[in-house]
Parts: structure tokens; C-alpha cells; sequence
């Protein structure tokens, strides 16, 4: 799997509000259909890489590429990318006036040619992969938050992209939900071959479907190991990212994972 | 119901179990009032050995949060003083919830430095924010700018249908209003004319006094700040509740420009919106004022009608549809800048909703001025 070319690739990457720097020294390459988790206690700026990553704040520092494109350049705004990838915010962020099918058919009628019968028809079929066939014609304040979430990722998914970025996607969810999600993250993936790029602290999701994650220390405001969890779990030397993996009980000796 | 006993706490003397110890009893709970830690803790007793103070429960009828809360507050007082708090002969329950509450020690970094610049610093601070505020002002526009050649090339991405909402709402929806705001201007300002008019046996130009006005100011500027309190005032209510929805960030992850999305339609639709609305302000101003001036005058309608149309020039028509044009792109831009920089809470879209109205009213009044001022040098 190592061969394959990487999909993402973030050099150096600082990230800072002014001269505040959350997070400096980011370095990671994101494999084609790899399931990469960001982690890391509250603060610590996941979802300031995220939001880096999708092209919403430009790093202070370093680069980001999509199969070697640069994602900020002079002579291109990060729009040209942005189709290619989708994104689950942590509310759903749903455009609040319109109904779930217009919501998904947005970005149909935006980039495709199809005809609006052909688009009900997408429409129709990414809400059933989500769980909420016949919810077409109501509106966000209508449903429930796990519905949103689940009508966010039916909306992140319209133009079948080839990565998908979810930002806290369990926060929120029940228990039941929230695997449930998991589950299709890694469908997903199998089926399509979408990269997906995950922020959480959730532990259970974590060790539910990283291939690879990376540690962000709030502390020292570097990321500290990277690698797969079950691994770094077994043999990671670092204290903050045992601490953070064990729920910070039994730091000094290997639960089974 | 029995009386309760009110919590009292008295300093006592060391005693055989040890040093100096508080005396802890009745009903330690919020409802019924609790001693001042300052009171209690007066005057500490010469330590005996040690500066421990042991703190007993020697009758406590119940306690709650109070009672942690005095114990935390004596706590600081007496680390204060070097003196230690004892806790060990108070209830179990007490004991654990005050180590829970000492077990993280207090985060320097995390108090707020309360220090008030004085007023040189706040002088320049809020210099520096006009700047910056200027800054992401031509940072808009240039945006917006933008949007409008992606616009004219055909690159757009804006949906007609969006449009056509917008101007149906800051368009048709607004009639009513204009129509009641309008009528009452055109009727007080016939009445007042009337009334001064009539002494000279002019009254008949009060058609001259409504007509000009209407049509050179009061038409356009009442509409306008109609529009800015209605139209404006909910382009940055829509816009902000949307940005702190993360929805503008929504449509950023899809490669759509809010620009384009958002503001462009809402920026045309009252642009396009306000003329029409201004003319149709100017008809029923004059309206209002036919009506009182006919009444209160011996004058036929057809006569003020004919007197109307006789002062009533092109000129002064087209010079209040022009300005509408620009109060129109005013009163837009001040909605959906504050719309689009709302920070992410509740209290951001009110101080956005608020902030795009003041605005929105000043640059009308102040466009208006600079109207006059040109008007008058262009002879107009």
C-alpha cells in the first residue's frame, strides 16, 4: 500500500490565529482510500487543520497539496479544488431554507448537467444510503441532529467525491448512530475507494476505523505520533498520547486493544 | 413546619483534640443564607502550634453547596494567612467534594488580566480597528466586485431563481409599508405647507412644496430608511445566522462563493428593488398630499393636480430615481457586510442586525448630503 502515490500531503503546516499559533510543525501524507484520523483533547486545533485543509483559512506556514497541487496558490483560489472533496461539518450545516432534496441537489445543479428528474433521482439515492429515504421535502429545522448529520453526509457525498472531510462526526450522535456512521465511513471507502480524512476524540471511533491517525499535543502545540492507533497504543513512548488513548487509566502497561 | 436552625460557624479556642477549631451548625444550605467568610474568619486565634484550623461539624442539620462554598472560601483566606484548613471531622461526603475541588490547582494563565489601558492605548487601539475595519471593507468590495465580472462574463455562480425571491421580498413584500409610510409623509407635509401658505393666500403652492419634496427627497429617503431597517436588517439576520450555522462555510466547501451565492442576488435585487419602489413612493406621497390639500383648501384636486404638474419637473423625478440606485447599493452592502463578518453566536447576529441599520441610516443621510451639496453646484 505504500507505493501508492499519496493523496494528500501536508509540509510544515503552522497553523495560527494572527500571531497565535495553535498547532506548528504539521507534517502527514494521506494514502488514497485511507481512513486518516486527526485526534486530540479539546483545543488543540483539529478542526483549525480541518478547516485549513478544506481551503476555509489558509496556513500561516508550509503547504498542503491535493496529488501534488498546491491547494493555496497565487494564481488559484482553493473553489477549483473544493469540488472534489466533501465536507460533513459538525452540525450539518445545512442551508437552513432549503428543503434535504435542495440541499443535495445544490451542488448537482452547480457542477452537472443532468436533467432535475436525473438529479431527484441522485437525490433520492443518497438520502436511502443515509438512512432517510422520504425525508426529501422537509426542511433542516424539522429533523432531529443525528438526521441533519446523516443529511450533511448525504449532501458531502452529491458529487461522489474523492475525499471526504467529517469534523467531529460522532459528537452529538448516540451511541448507536454514532457506529452506524462509523460503519458507512468504511463502506465508503471499501466501495468507492474514498479517502477520508476524520477530526475526533472519540476513542471508540478511533480504533473503529483509523488506518492511520495523527496526535495534535495541545501541550507542546506539535503533533506527536503518527501511526496506526492499535500501534501506537502498543508502542508509542509518548505520555500524552498514551494518556489520551487509554482515557488516561493504566498508563503503564498494555491493555488489549 | 419546624424552624430551621440558621448556619452559624464560631471560632474556638484550642482544645484537647488539637489547635483552634470553627465551630460548624445548623443548616448549611443555600436557601437559608450562609455567615460571611470574612466575618467568621475575623480574628483567628493565636495558634497554638502550627497554623492549622480545624474545622468541625458539631450539629449540621444539612448541608449543600453552601456549605463547600464557605469551606472554599475560607480555604483562600486561610492560604492567604499561611494557615492550613483541616477538614478531617467534617462529613465524608464534604471531605471528598473539597478535594475534588482543590485536586486541579487554580490556572494562572487562565484569569483575565482586568488592567484598563489607559487612554492613549484605547485611542490607538481603536485606530488600529478603524484601520482594520477599512481594510476588510475594501476586502468586500473587491470581492464583491469580482463577483459582478464572474457576473457579467456569465461565470457566476448565482441561480435566477434566488434573485427573483430577493426581489420579491425587499421588493413586493416592502408595498405596504412604503405605501402607509409614504401617504402620512405627503400628508404632513401638505398640512404643515397649508397652514404657513394660507397667510400669504398661497395655499395653492403647497402642490409646488409636496411635489418637489417628494420627489427631490422625501420619497427616496423615507423609503430608504425603511428599507434599511426592514431589508437591511434582515439581509444581516439571514446572512449572520447562516455564517454562525457554518453554512457559509458549507457552500465555501463546495466550491461556491458566497459572493456569488449570497450577496450578489441580494445586492442586484435592491438595486433593481429601490427605484421602482422610490416611484411608487413619489406617487403616493403626492397622493397623500392632493388629499389634504384639497381638503383643508377650497381648491378641486384637478387644480392641485394641474399645479403639481406644472412644478414637477423631469429633473427633480430623475434626480430622487438616481439616488435611490445608490441608497439601494447602500443600504445592501451595509446588510450583507455585516452579514458575512458575523461572528459565531447569538449575540453576533443582534450586534450584526444592529450595526448593518446604524450604518445602513448614516450612509443614507450622509450619501443624501453629498446629493444636495452636488446639486446644487451642478445647478440640478
Amino acid at each position: 500500500m505504500s507505493d501508492q502515490p499519496s493523496r494528500i500531503d501536508l509540509r510544515g503546516v503552522e497553523l495560527a490565529y494572527g500571531s497565535y499559533v495553535v498547532m506548528r510543525d504539521i507534517n502527514a501524507s494521506i494514502r488514497r482510500g485511507e481512513v486518516f484520523v486527526i485526534m486530540g483533547g479539546s483545543g488543540c486545533g483539529k478542526s483549525t487543520l480541518l478547516r485549513a485543509m478544506i481551503g476555509l483559512m489558509p496556513p500561516a506556514q508550509g503547504e498542503i497539496r491535493y496529488d501534488g497541487e498546491l491547494l493555496f496558490s497565487a494564481d488559484r483560489t482553493p473553489d477549483d479544488l473544493a469540488r472534489r472533496f466533501g465536507v460533513l461539518f459538525q452540525g450539518g450545516a445545512l442551508w437552513s431554507s432549503m428543503t434535504l432534496a435542495e440541499n443535495i441537489a445544490l451542488p448537482l445543479e452547480q457542477y452537472t448537467r443532468l436533467k432535475p428528474a436525473e438529479i431527484r433521482q441522485v437525490v433520492r439515492h443518497k438520502l436511502a444510503l443515509v438512512g432517510l429515504k422520504g425525508f426529501e421535502d422537509y426542511r433542516p429545522a424539522e429533523i432531529s441532529g443525528g438526521m441533519k448529520k446523516r443529511a450533511g453526509l448525504a449532501r458531502a457525498m452529491a458529487l461522489d467525491p474523492e475525499i471526504l472531510f467529517f469534523d467531529e462526526p460522532s459528537a452529538g450522535l448516540d451511541p448507536l448512530s454514532s457506529r452506524r456512521l462509523d460503519e458507512l465511513i468504511l463502506q465508503l471507502r471499501d466501495v468507492l475507494g474514498t479517502t477520508v480524512v476524520v477530526v475526533t476524540h472519540e476513542l471508540e471511533s478511533i480504533f473503529a476505523i483509523a488506518d492511520t491517525a495523527l496526535f495534535l499535543n495541545a501541550q507542546t502545540r506539535t503533533p506527536t505520533a503518527l501511526g496506526n492507533p492499535h500501534e501506537l497504543l502498543k508502542h508509542s513512548t509518548e505520555p500524552a498520547v498514551r494518556a489520551f488513548l487509554t482515557r488516561g487509566e493504566s498508563s503503564h502497561e498494555t491493555p488489549a486493544p | 413546619m419546624t424552624a430551621v436552625p440558621p448556619a452559624t460557624a464560631e471560632l474556638q479556642p484550642a482544645d484537647t483534640r488539637g489547635g483552634p477549631w470553627l465551630r460548624l451548625r445548623g443548616d448549611w444550605r443555600l436557601r437559608t443564607g450562609l455567615p460571611a467568610v470574612s466575618d467568621v474568619l475575623k480574628d483567628l486565634p493565636d495558634p497554638a502550634a502550627g497554623k492549622v484550623l480545624r474545622f468541625a461539624d458539631d450539629g449540621l442539620d444539612g448541608w449543600d453547596t453552601g456549605l463547600t462554598a464557605f469551606l472554599l472560601g475560607c480555604t483562600d483566606v486561610l492560604e492567604a494567612g499561611g494557615w492550613q484548613a483541616d477538614f478531617s471531622e467534617l462529613p465524608a461526603g464534604v471531605q471528598r467534594l473539597m478535594e475534588l475541588a482543590r485536586a486541579v490547582p487554580e490556572n494562572a494563565e487562565a484569569h483575565r488580566t482586568g488592567i484598563e489601558p489607559n487612554w492613549l492605548a484605547r485611542l490607538g487601539l481603536a485606530a488600529l480597528n478603524l484601520v482594520a475595519i477599512g481594510g476588510a471593507m475594501l476586502e468586500f468590495l473587491g470581492e464583491l466586485a469580482l463577483s459582478f465580472v464572474r457576473l457579467i462574463t456569465g461565470r457566476a455562480r448565482m441561480r435566477a431563481r434566488d434573485l427573483w425571491f430577493q426581489m420579491q421580498q425587499c421588493g413586493a413584500d416592502a408595498l405596504p409599508i412604503v405605501l402607509l409610510i409614504n401617504v402620512l409623509v405627503g400628508m404632513i407635509l401638505a398640512f404643515v405647507g397649508v397652514v404657513q401658505l394660507q397667510q400669504f393666500g398661497a395655499a395653492i403652492f403647497v402642490a409646488n412644496l409636496v411635489a418637489l419634496a417628494m420627489l427631490r427627497e422625501m420619497g427616496v429617503l423615507m423609503t430608504g430608511i425603511i428599507i434599511s431597517g426592514r431589508t437591511g436588517a434582515s439581509f444581516a439576520a439571514q446572512l449572520g445566522a447562516m455564517q454562525a450555522n457554518e453554512e457559509v462555510d458549507a457552500f465555501r466547501s463546495f466550491g461556491i462563493p458566497p459572493m456569488d451565492f449570497l450577496v450578489l442576488p441580494r445586492v442586484l435585487a435592491l438595486v433593481f428593488m429601490m427605484p421602482l419602489l422610490t416611484i411608487f413612493a413619489d406617487a403616493i406621497g403626492i397622493l397623500g398630499g392632493m388629499l389634504v390639500g384639497a381638503a383643508m383648501m377650497d381648491l378641486s384636486m384637478r387644480a392641485y393636480w394641474n399645479q403639481t404638474l406644472m412644478s414637477a419637473t423631469m429633473g427633480h423625478f430623475m434626480l430622487g430615481v438616481g439616488k435611490s440606485f445608490v441608497f439601494g447599493g447602500l443600504i445592501a452592502l451595509c446588510g450583507c457586510y455585516q452579514g458575512i463578518r458575523c461572528g459565531r453566536n447569538a449575540q453576533a447576529v443582534g450586534q450584526a442586525t444592529t450595526r448593518a441599520v446604524v450604518a445602513a441610516i448614516t450612509s443614507l443621510i450622509v450619501a443624501d448630503a453629498v446629493f444636495a451639496v452636488l446639486c446644487n453646484e451642478l445647478g440640478i
